[in-house]
């Protein structure tokens, strides 16, 4: 009874606070919880979140360049490179200095490789004058200026010096800059030259064709979902054994019948010519294009809506609509205005899962979309394992990866994400 | 009846049939009539072919053979949305995605309905069932009674001469049931409409009918106001489906115009009223109430039929008392007294005697 006039903290029976003897009762449970998901979480954090972070740090790490030529960074610093002028002897120097250490230890091709992402040219000057930088004599009176310009010109340039110094600092905006077509000029980012535009072009195509083939997926799953849902229990599970037996298929050996199916050659044109509504010299071109590659991918992303859509109508009894009928409602009626909003969970879910597989899917389009129809993920594809550009292959990831939360964050405030269900 | 059916009734069943599978009759031989303003119930157990009637009454389900008539026309061709039904279902089916107002308004709204006519009309209907603060809100956000209210006012909305429900008050408890029971009734009586009710709950039928169908395998296995129903069942499967019935198998030995003479099973022979029997000879099942039964020596009425019984259970359940006696060899015989300071508890292991009015005791077919 004294506790009901006591205005303190509720205490237990040996008195110490209610709270604290709760959380110690409760410790030995949420350990105990922690416990089993812990190997989850360890895989996920090493093979997941690790991998990501470091990818998405590697689109602005650039500490290359400072810790080859650590002497010339310092020496650059002082310099305008708007001046016109040479960078001073000291600079030089400096870069003498560095370019026979890093030459002894066989680093200064990366540093120029680097450098040539951004100023091509600068990998041959680095490799050529690191021949010779083994031999450099530092203790002689050496003018290292005219040492360097004769040993090859490119010394002499001050677009070189001005790319040494703009990629001194450990951290750089060039990968992204480089990842939307711009890069550093003389009077800070400028577009690149029309010509050599390829990745904005290249994530809008992407985002088109997805969302292509996100709507084309909606019209073909709905009607298939629907049937589903309203099929006695045992054919529509014969039948949805039906759409999941792609899954059971290699993706190659799928995409690769698309390109039987699809080719100039194939079966889909040799009907069309042998039913004489297509001439057989002007065959369709309906592969190796745009149009190849959203079929293929509709076909192979089209579980992933029918799925979530067969949950959700599942759940919507047929009296509903029956409702809606006996209300006055004509079959169109009664769909559009009743059945049709009920199922924008499921259209939701399945949405997301097919635009955001869609815009990161790369074997497809590398098969079949020939130079027309691929993604900005062959890109990434192709810097990562063929130039080795990874800071690069890390931007455009970034870039994908904001794009994808940018619209999540949009489904989410015109639909709500809570309305989606998965299953 | 076929005939008369078919000439007044405002819905009419003419022979109708109904067969899912092409095998098996669901629906055998119906017909039916409902006079205009009547309050009709279709009370049956689960499987016996009420759900379906209503069904095709609505038109989501074509009957296989005949024909219903509804205001003297046909409408087996006339797709469900130009019937012009009120329909209240099982799980109300209020749509999720609407508000209590729009869901009202649906009806309406369909019918082209201008805003200012629709808002009062909605306004009208959901004051008309006590819901009128409730318009804003969401059917989730209601009681299973708000939503009842709702659909049978979404029901009425579009002022339908005709309203179905299917089993409307199923999910609701006993106290709500009861209440909504006798609201149905009256706003059903109030506004003039034709109801045909469909349930499985036999007091839910009693309580609230004019007349009652009783549903059995496909067919009308009776059709009579609820007093009739109760006290003068046609065959055995009515008596036994309303309320508690005793039952007693037997032989018929005599008949005589309005009595006649059963042998029982056990070696009594006992008189009782001839409902559906006509031979001697055959085999019948007498049904007695289990409130029409005295075992109070003073109260058996003169001209009462008396049996030896042996008591084997009491009861106290409040308001009466049910006890279990052995007649007949029949250990199942139930017999019902008021509660009142003048009668006698009965003790397990009494051997008493009862007695009944032949007029009291029907004999059923087999």
């Amino acid at each position: 009874m004294s506790d009901m006039t006591d205005t303190g903290p509720v205490l237990a029976a040996d008195g110490t606070p209610l709270k604290r003897s709760l959380a110690r009762a409760l410790r030995r449970q949420k350990l105990r919880a922690l416990m089993l998901i812990a190997p989850l979480l360890l895989f996920i954090l090493i093979s997941f979140i690790l991998p990501v972070g470091d990818m998405l740090y590697r689109s602005v790490k650039n500490d290359i360049v400072s810790k080859t030529l650590p002497n010339t960074v310092v020496a650059l610093e002082s310099w305008d490179a708007n001046s016109g002028d040479l960078p001073e002897e000291a600079v030089f120097a400096a870069m003498a200095t560095d370019l026979k250490s890093a030459a002894a230890a066989k680093i200064h091709t990366k540093v120029g490789g680097r450098l040539n992402y951004e100023n091509p040219g600068i990998s041959s000057l680095f490799r050529k004058t690191g021949r010779k930088a083994k031999k450099f004599d530092l203790e002689a009176e050496t003018v290292w200026k005219d040492e360097l310009i004769k040993i090859n010109k490119g010394w002499g340039d001050t677009d070189v010096w001005r790319t040494i110094q703009t990629y001194s600092s450990p951290i750089t905006a060039g990968y992204f800059l480089n990842a939307i077509d711009m890069r550093v000029g003389p009077d800070g980012p400028e577009a690149r030259p029309e010509e050599e535009q390829i990745y904005m072009k290249l994530l809008k195509r992407t985002l088109w064709m997805s969302m292509m083939i996100t709507v084309s997926c909606i019209l073909l799953a709905y009607p298939v979902a629907w049937i589903l849902a309203n099929l006695p229990a045992r054919k529509a599970n014969l039948l949805m054994i039906l759409v999941l037996l792609p899954f059971w298929t290699s993706l190659l050996v799928r995409t690769s019948a698309w390109k039987i199916l699809l080719q100039q050659q194939g079966v889909i044109n040799d009907i069309l010519v042998w039913l004489h509504i297509v001439p057989d010299d002007a065959r369709l071109v309906i592969i190796n294009n745009q149009f190849g590659t959203i079929v293929a991918m509709t076909h192979i992303l089209l579980p992933f809506m029918i799925l979530p859509m067969y949950s959700v109508m599942q759940t919507i009894p047929v009296s509903y609509l029956r409702a809606a009928k006996s209300l006055g409602a004509t079959d169109w009626t009664a769909f559009w205005r009743v059945y049709f909003p009920q199922t924008i969970p499921g259209i939701g879910a399945g949405s997301i899962l097919v635009f955001i597989l869609a815009i990161g899917y790369y074997i497809t389009p590398a098969l079949v979309g020939g130079t027309k129809g691929t993604f900005i993920s062959n890109q990434i594809a192709f810097h990562i394992s063929t130039s080795l550009n990874w800071g690069l292959a890390a931007a455009l990831g970034a870039i994908l990866l904001a794009v994808v939360l940018v619209l999540y964050w949009a489904y989410d405030r015109i639909v709500g994400i809570d309305n989606v269900k998965l299953g | 009846m076929t005939d008369t059916a078919a000439n007044d009734g405002f819905v009419v069943f003419d022979r109708v049939q109904k067969s899912y599978d092409g095998e098996n009759l669901v629906v055998k031989d119906l017909n039916l009539s409902v006079a205009r303003g009547e309050f009709l119930t279709m009370l049956g157990p689960s499987g016996s072919g009420k759900t379906t009637c209503l069904m095709m009454l609505a038109g989501f389900e074509t009957a296989t053979h005949g024909d219903i008539l509804l205001g003297g026309k046909p409408i087996n061709n006339i797709p469900p949305h130009k019937r012009g039904i009120g329909m209240v279902f099982q799980n109300y089916a209020l749509f999720p995605h609407m508000t209590i107002a729009e869901n009202l308004s649906f009806p309406l709204e369909v019918r082209k309905m201008g805003k200012s006519e629709r808002e009062a009309k909605v306004k009208r209907a959901l004051d008309m069932v006590e819901m009128g603060a409730f318009g804003g809100r969401r059917p989730s956000q209601l009681s299973g009674g708000q939503q009842q209210r709702v659909a049978l006012a979404r029901a009425l909305v579009f002022e339908p001469e005709l309203v179905l429900m299917d089993e409307p008050l199923g999910a609701l408890d006993k106290q709500l049931r009861e209440k909504m029971q006798f609201e149905i009734t009256h706003l059903a009586h109030s506004l003039g409409i034709t109801t045909v009710y469909v349930t499985h709950d036999q007091t839910e039928a009693l309580t609230m009918s004019d007349n009652v169908a009783v549903f059995d395998d496909g067919r009308i296995q009776q059709l009579a106001p609820p007093a009739d129903l109760y006290e003068k069942p046609q065959n055995s499967f009515v008596a036994q489906f309303i309320g508690e019935n005793n039952t007693l198998e037997g032989v018929v030995t005599e008949i005589k115009d309005d009595t006649c003479i059963v042998r029982l099973d056990g070696g009594e022979v006992i008189d009782a009223t001839p409902i559906n029997v006509s031979n001697v000879g055959d085999r019948t099942k007498v049904s007695i109430r289990p409130e029409r039964v005295e075992y109070n020596k003073d109260r058996i009425q003169e001209g009462a039929h008396t049996l030896k019984a042996e008591v084997l259970e009491f009861i106290y359940m409040g308001d009466i008392f049910r006890t279990r006696l052995r007649v007949a060899g029949n250990d199942e015989f139930v017999i019902k007294t008021r509660n009142a300071p003048d009668v006698d508890r009965l003790v397990p292991g009494q051997q008493i005697e009862i007695g009944w009015l032949p007029s009291d005791c029907r004999a059923l077919d087999a």
